[in-house]
């Protein structure tokens, strides 16, 4: 955690563009809500398509953010390798009850 | 051995036995993981409800985060526009600077320059504070619900219309009832702000021609506002509000005592305790806490109000 030789301004340089980046993602996240219901017309695609390809996308926009979050902002990137798995890890288990769940809703209530 | 030696300073706040880092970073970081699989599991469960709720059409639709979430200050109270998700990107935007802020404070920290923390945390604080309170005016518009959301029956009616003890949901001698769709945005019923369906395909008619009614310029005489509790909710599904209240409220308690851990970071930096100490470790800790805030919130925008 040592200042760098330039007196931390490469570091505040550094959390000024994550910072352009998080805004960037999350303007990019608005105009794709605030547009979705023109894509059938201007990509010739049915509505149901549109839905799909929305969902991925802000769930791949989501991802990205958080990396820069824990990465950047939470330091996550510059720590020891060992303490980064120890860390990220446990989300196996996240994982699991992501896919375990969701997939069990869609088949709840089912004949 | 005897000539082994346990270095009592090494093991204080501040020094980096293990993995470089401090214990206190480190327990902040247990402490995160363990609040992000509290987070996970409510987002998941989220999840699980509205993908059941979707894929039977028989069940109420899910709800429509675009005509949920459309109030902005201003917009709403001045000009009577109705914009969807303004507001929200307004308060994402604002917790994303906090952290920027909150981010500096950190850097400034490792300076050691007292002024600048106090500043940086100070700004935090502002942030974090308008977070809350447009958190609470989201809170209040979604408890209150939209105009002609439900329908306003007389008292006088109820008896004719066979609802029965309902007497304590009267407000201003009007009972609500709140239209409810299915996926296929047919009307299944009208629910009491109590939980109970009305789907008596007879009562379902004559409540729907009350609320049809209109006035000589076309509106509505007989709608009310609908509005959530956790009960009942115009938007959709119960489990929508409950969990819509549940989450960002623990979210926005998560933000609470963000803002109070800053208010004593503040406190202590412009006090020059953390001078005296010789580090500002503390900056760092509550950083942690305070990123995560933000990281939790990005999951919660998504999931809540964008898809």
């Amino acid at each position: 955690m040592a200042v760098t030789a330039d007196g931390g301004s490469s570091a505040r340089k550094a959390i000024w563009r994550t910072f352009w980046i998080l805004a960037g993602l999350t303007t990019l996240e608005f105009v794709i809500a605030g547009t979705k219901g023109f894509y059938p017309d201007w990509f010739g695609i049915t509505m149901a398509t549109v839905r799909t390809g929305v969902l991925y996308t802000f769930i791949i926009l989501t991802i990205a953010k958080a990396f820069f979050i824990v990465a950047e902002f939470m330091h996550l990137k510059h720590e020891v390798k060992r303490l980064v798995w120890i860390i990220l890890i446990p989300f196996i288990f996240i994982g699991w009850l992501l896919i375990g769940l969701i997939l069990e809703g869609g088949f709840w209530g089912g004949a | 051995m005897a000539d082994v030696t346990v270095d009592k300073k090494a093991l204080q706040e501040g020094e980096r036995p293990i993995f470089n880092a401090s214990f206190g970073k480190l327990m902040m970081w247990f402490f995160l993981v363990s609040d992000a699989f509290t987070f996970s599991a409510l987002l998941i469960a989220y999840g699980a409800l509205r993908v059941r709720s979707v894929t039977d059409s028989a069940l109420q639709a899910w709800a429509n985060p675009e005509a949920v979430f459309t109030h902005t200050p201003i917009l709403y109270e001045i000009f009577h526009i109705e914009a969807p998700l303004v507001f929200v990107g307004l308060m994402t935007f604002i917790l994303i600077i906090s952290s920027v802020t909150m981010v500096l404070a950190v850097e400034a920290g490792h300076r050691k320059s007292k002024k600048e923390v106090s500043k940086w945390v100070f700004l935090t604080i502002i942030g974090g504070t308008t977070f809350l309170l447009c958190q609470a005016y989201e809170w209040y518009h979604f408890i209150h619900g939209h105009e002609h959301s439900a329908v306003a029956i007389p008292e006088g009616q109820l008896a004719s219309l066979g609802i029965e003890g309902k007497e304590d949901l009267i407000d201003h001698h009007v009972l609500p009832a709140l239209y409810m769709y299915n996926s296929e945005e047919e009307l299944i019923g009208f629910r009491l702000k109590d939980g109970t369906l009305i789907k008596d395909t007879e009562q379902m008619a004559k409540i729907e021609a009350f609320g049809a009614e209109k006035d000589a310029e076309g509106h509505y005489v007989n709608r009310t506002h609908g509005g959530a509790n956790l009960k009942a909710n115009e938007y959709g599904p119960q489990a929508f509000g409950d969990l819509f209240f549940f989450v960002t409220g623990f979210h926005g308690t998560h933000v609470f005592s963000g803002v109070v851990l800053l208010v004593i970071l503040y406190i202590g930096s412009v006090r020059g305790t953390y001078e005296k100490r010789g580090h500002y470790e503390m900056v760092e800790k509550i950083g942690l806490y305070w990123h995560f805030v933000d990281l939790v919130w990005v999951f919660v925008f998504t999931f809540f109000y964008l898809v």
